[in-house]
């Protein structure tokens, strides 16, 4: 986004709080279409996954190879017209403002994501602290969402949810403290550069220490956790609670939560991307294509890299989803305070020691 | 087992309540009680020596035309034989030991004799209705059933769609 | 320290409800995740069978008895059948039962791929379903082969069946149960199903421990079928007390061993039923190949041109259905139809079992304790 920015000052002269203002409007503009393309894909690569391990088709018709890839785009316009339906009896205020608040929480993590070296919209010094406290904001817009529908199943829902994000934040947290050790630095970037040691795939964190590599998998579930995603989706639970806390939600408000849960899932990918996986680092650098243009891209540093680990992470989550059945409420507190954290706690100790071993520190 | 020394057991014990045997028309075998008595004539069946009824296969209703039944069919796993007991009341206020207390799974059979035939079950610890609504009158299984007009301003039909003429 | 104050919340799992396999309405009481009491309401498919019996020819209610459990519809209309045949001291031959063993049986595995499908549902995992439904096809595709129905097919008749096997049935059937068990490659259905949802940690945690019947407490409660044999009960009417030609077969009966649980949990009704499909599986296999030694004849040949059995006589038979005893109580006046018909349908008295094994669960644990039973609403109805 300095780029954009600087360009407004120099080649358009204009004057240098505006030259902000328009540059961090034209680039999360830029982060919006590329989360709605990627919605679309995802939605459509979520229906072509379920039914390639289901044994069927998927959608096969809209678009014109046949394969179905418009059929997000039909659903979408198709919720857009469906009727705003607000039940009589809920909250009216908190009922409209909750899809709000769960979208808004997503989108603003995408402020402080790397798309490729210099696509981060705001390089913090905080960066990944920023990024989990203002992700926890979702939870409050799911809770006004089950509170609101004056329903006692949305309730049970919401319940549930508030659980379980607010627990499994901890194994993240810790993780990211461990990681955090070894950079120094909360800046995004700084951790990506960090793993970008000109060797590939060898300077990810994931592959340098082991301890962070059983960190990596935590991450995993914890992240599927907080995306209220299977195994972890009792909060959308549909075979016990029809749709959990968004019962009561139709049309393009649906539309809102549906589009966050995605959304979550992509900045989770990225997230893992980042932390461990070296963010857009390629996983083969060779220095001297750096000026050749189509190469640069396959193998420098380039957002391609940061995109296909996203990609290939929301694909493993997608798999989980139609391979596992789902566990209780009781059982999941459980897996959070008395497995994923002791063994959180327990590697950002172990990291400490190989740190000191390897005189990193 | 034999039928006519679990008979003959049991008018030793209840005396003149139990009323008869009937090994020829009936598969499994019936012997058919005075309806106060059912629920001792149960009791002593569930205990017997050589071959305690411990499981009861069904509870049905039944309409003769004049009078009200209650069939019990009761089976011993142990003994490996089936037996069948009768409790005839009258239409106008048909009451009947309620056997709830000996097999829990009479609970709901009872209750959906009541709800067909009206047959109240003395000691039932909760007898409402099963299928239809609570609010329903009269026992839809009776011979002489005639249902009402409406029913909350819906029209009951009084023809079954497919009687045959 | 003050004691917080806490009330039960009484909720409503309706009669629309994603899980309650039908129209069954659960009132729960609740304190926080955990269920203090449950009571069933049921009659929301009630259609009056019983009465329009009296009505009908005996021959005329075979197609009603059909409706009642229509997942297993064939077995219902061979336990009616049964009972109208002994009541009339009917005999039927060979090659019949023959027939009624094999369509029986085959629908005995339809039934319990269905009850493995939504088990998987109920629990989260959506893809068992389709896997299941794709095997189930194959059995619909015979029945449709046969007598040209898929789900309800007035098919066993007093004292005959409606139509013969049809020209390449036998093959298709030794196809079809190659793949589903018989085949040694480890590609058959019985391995995918146990690979994808059995041996999972997951599923196991959700149903080891969960929903805990002791026998003692199913007999009295009326509990028969698989639910029973989970609880450790070796007890099937197919082998305790035969009809037909079971005791040609060599089966075995599965029982509740609380293999990763205790005994009578959800997980052993959930295996019981897999373990059944299996043996489903061998007796359908033996008896297509017995099935070549036996004197073919015409499947109408024995049905009696009028159905009257003598007045006064009674009957109560029950015959062993996918989903426990189906019994009927039938009382004959003489006439062409039946002064008193009473069906006594296997999922009735295993719902009656529900609350006992319930409660104290949490919500999730009720989804899956009624689940793990298997009812049809349409017979707890009638």
């Amino acid at each position: 986004m300095q780029g954009i920015q600087t360009f407004f000052e120099t080649t358009l002269n204009v004057p240098a709080g505006w030259a902000l203002v328009g540059a961090a409007v034209l680039f999360s503009l830029l982060i919006f279409i590329v989360l709605a393309l990627f919605v679309i894909v995802a939605v459509w690569l979520e229906r072509k996954v379920s039914a390639v391990i289901q044994d069927r088709w998927g959608p096969m018709r809209a678009g014109l190879t046949m394969q179905g890839e418009l059929q997000t785009i039909a659903d979408t316009v198709k919720l857009l017209m469906k009727e705003d339906i607000i039940p009589s009896r809920v909250d009216k205020l908190l009922f409209i403002i909750a899809p709000l608040l769960v979208f808004t929480a997503s989108f603003m993590v995408t402020t402080v994501l790397p798309f490729g070296p210099a696509g981060v919209a705001s390089n913090m010094d905080l960066g990944i602290f920023f990024l989990l406290a203002v992700s926890s904001l979702g939870v409050v817009g799911i809770v006004m969402a089950g509170w609101a529908s004056n329903n006692k199943w949305s309730l049970y829902g919401a319940m549930r949810s508030v659980a379980q994000i607010v627990s499994y934040e901890i194994p993240i947290a810790l993780l990211v403290i461990a990681i955090v050790m070894y950079t120094g630095t909360f800046s995004v970037t700084g951790i990506v550069e960090a793993q970008d040691t000109g060797h590939g795939f060898l300077g990810w964190f994931a592959i340098r220490n082991p301890f962070l590599f059983i960190g990596m998998i935590i991450f995993l579930i914890a992240g599927t956790a907080e995306n209220n995603r299977n195994p972890f989706d009792l909060p959308e639970s549909e075979s016990e609670l029809v749709a959990g806390f968004h019962t009561e939600y139709t049309g393009m408000r649906f539309a809102f939560f549906f589009l966050a849960e995605y959304v979550n899932m992509f900045i989770m990918g990225m997230l893992l991307a980042v932390l461990f996986f070296g963010g857009y680092t390629p996983p083969v650098y060779l220095s001297s294509v750096a000026d050749m243009p189509v190469l640069n891209v396959l193998f420098g540093n380039s957002v391609l890299w940061i995109i296909l680990k996203a990609l290939g992470v929301v694909i493993i989550q997608m798999w989980f989803r139609w391979t596992f059945p789902r566990i209780r409420v009781d059982q999941l507190m459980y897996t959070c305070w008395k497995v994923l954290i002791p063994f959180s706690m327990a590697i950002v100790v172990l990291n400490g020691f190989w740190m000191k071993l390897f005189n990193l520190v | 087992m034999d039928i006519n020394t679990i008979f003959k057991d049991l008018q030793d014990a209840f005396g003149e309540k139990i009323l008869a045997l009937d090994a020829e028309k009936s598969s499994p075998e019936k012997i058919t009680v005075k309806p106060d008595a059912l629920l001792e004539t149960v009791s002593f069946l569930r205990k017997y020596a050589d071959c305690p009824f411990d499981s009861l296969l069904s509870l049905s209703g039944v309409d003769s035309g004049e009078e009200l039944a209650a069939v019990l069919h009761l089976y011993s796993n142990q003994g490996a034989c089936t037996l069948a007991v009768e409790a005839w009341t009258e239409r106008e206020n048909p009451e009947i030991d309620s056997v709830a207390s000996v097999y829990k799974t009479a609970n709901w059979h009872e209750r959906e004799a009541y709800d067909m035939y009206g047959i109240v079950f003395n000691g039932h610890p909760e007898l409402t209705r099963m299928f239809l609504a609570d609010d329903w009158e009269g026992h839809p299984l009776r011979k002489d059933y005639v249902p009402a007009d409406y029913w909350h301003g819906m029209p009951i039909p009084k023809e079954l769609s497919h009687k045959m003429k | 320290m003050a004691k917080i104050h806490s009330e039960e919340m009484f909720i409503n799992m309706g009669p629309h409800h994603p899980s309650t396999h039908g129209v069954l309405q659960l009132k729960l009481h609740t304190d926080g995740e955990i269920v203090t009491k449950i009571d069933p309401v049921i009659g929301y498919l009630h259609r009056t069978f019983e009465k329009h019996a009296e009505n009908l020819t005996y021959p005329q209610i075979i197609p009603f008895t059909d409706r009642a459990d229509y997942i297993a519809a064939m077995n219902n209309n061979w336990a009616y059948v049964m009972a109208v045949e002994k009541l009339m001291g009917l005999e039927v031959p060979e090659y019949i039962e023959y027939l009624r063993v094999i369509i029986g049986e085959l629908n005995r595995i339809a039934s319990h791929l269905l009850f493995y499908g939504t088990f998987g549902l109920d629990s989260g995992a959506f893809t068992p379903l389709l896997y299941s439904f794709r095997e189930r096809e194959k059995i619909l595709d015979l029945f449709e082969m046969t007598c040209g129905a898929r789900l309800l097919y007035n098919y066993m008749w007093i004292g005959g069946v409606s139509h013969d096997l049809p020209d390449g049935f036998i093959e298709k059937t030794y196809d079809f149960l190659n793949d589903f068990y018989f085949r040694k490659d480890g590609k058959d259905a019985i391995t995918e199903f146990n690979q994808l949802l059995t041996g999972n940690k997951i599923f196991i945690e959700r149903n080891a421990d969960v929903g805990v019947l002791k026998p003692e407490d199913a007999v009295n409660l009326g509990v028969t079928g698989p639910a029973l044999r989970a609880t450790g009960m070796n007890w099937d009417l197919r082998r305790n007390t035969p009809y037909s030609i079971y005791d040609r077969f060599e089966w075995d009966v599965p029982v509740g061993k609380g293999l990763y649980g205790t005994v009578g949990d959800n997980m052993d009704r959930y295996l019981i039923r897999m373990d059944e499909m299996i043996e489903s599986a061998k007796i359908v296999k033996q008896a297509l190949d017995q099935l070549a030694g036996v004197e073919k004849v015409d499947v109408q040949a024995a049905v009696p041109k009028r159905v009257k059995p003598d007045a006064g006589k009674e009957i109560y038979f029950r015959a062993e259905n996918p989903r426990g005893e189906l019994g009927f109580y039938i009382k004959s006046d003489g006439s062409l139809k039946p002064s008193r018909l009473k069906m006594r349908s296997p999922a009735f008295c295993n719902l009656s079992a529900l609350s006992e094994m319930a409660e104290g669960w949490m919500v999730s644990d009720v989804v899956m304790i009624l689940g793990s039973l298997d009812i049809v609403l349409g017979e707890i109805d009638r």
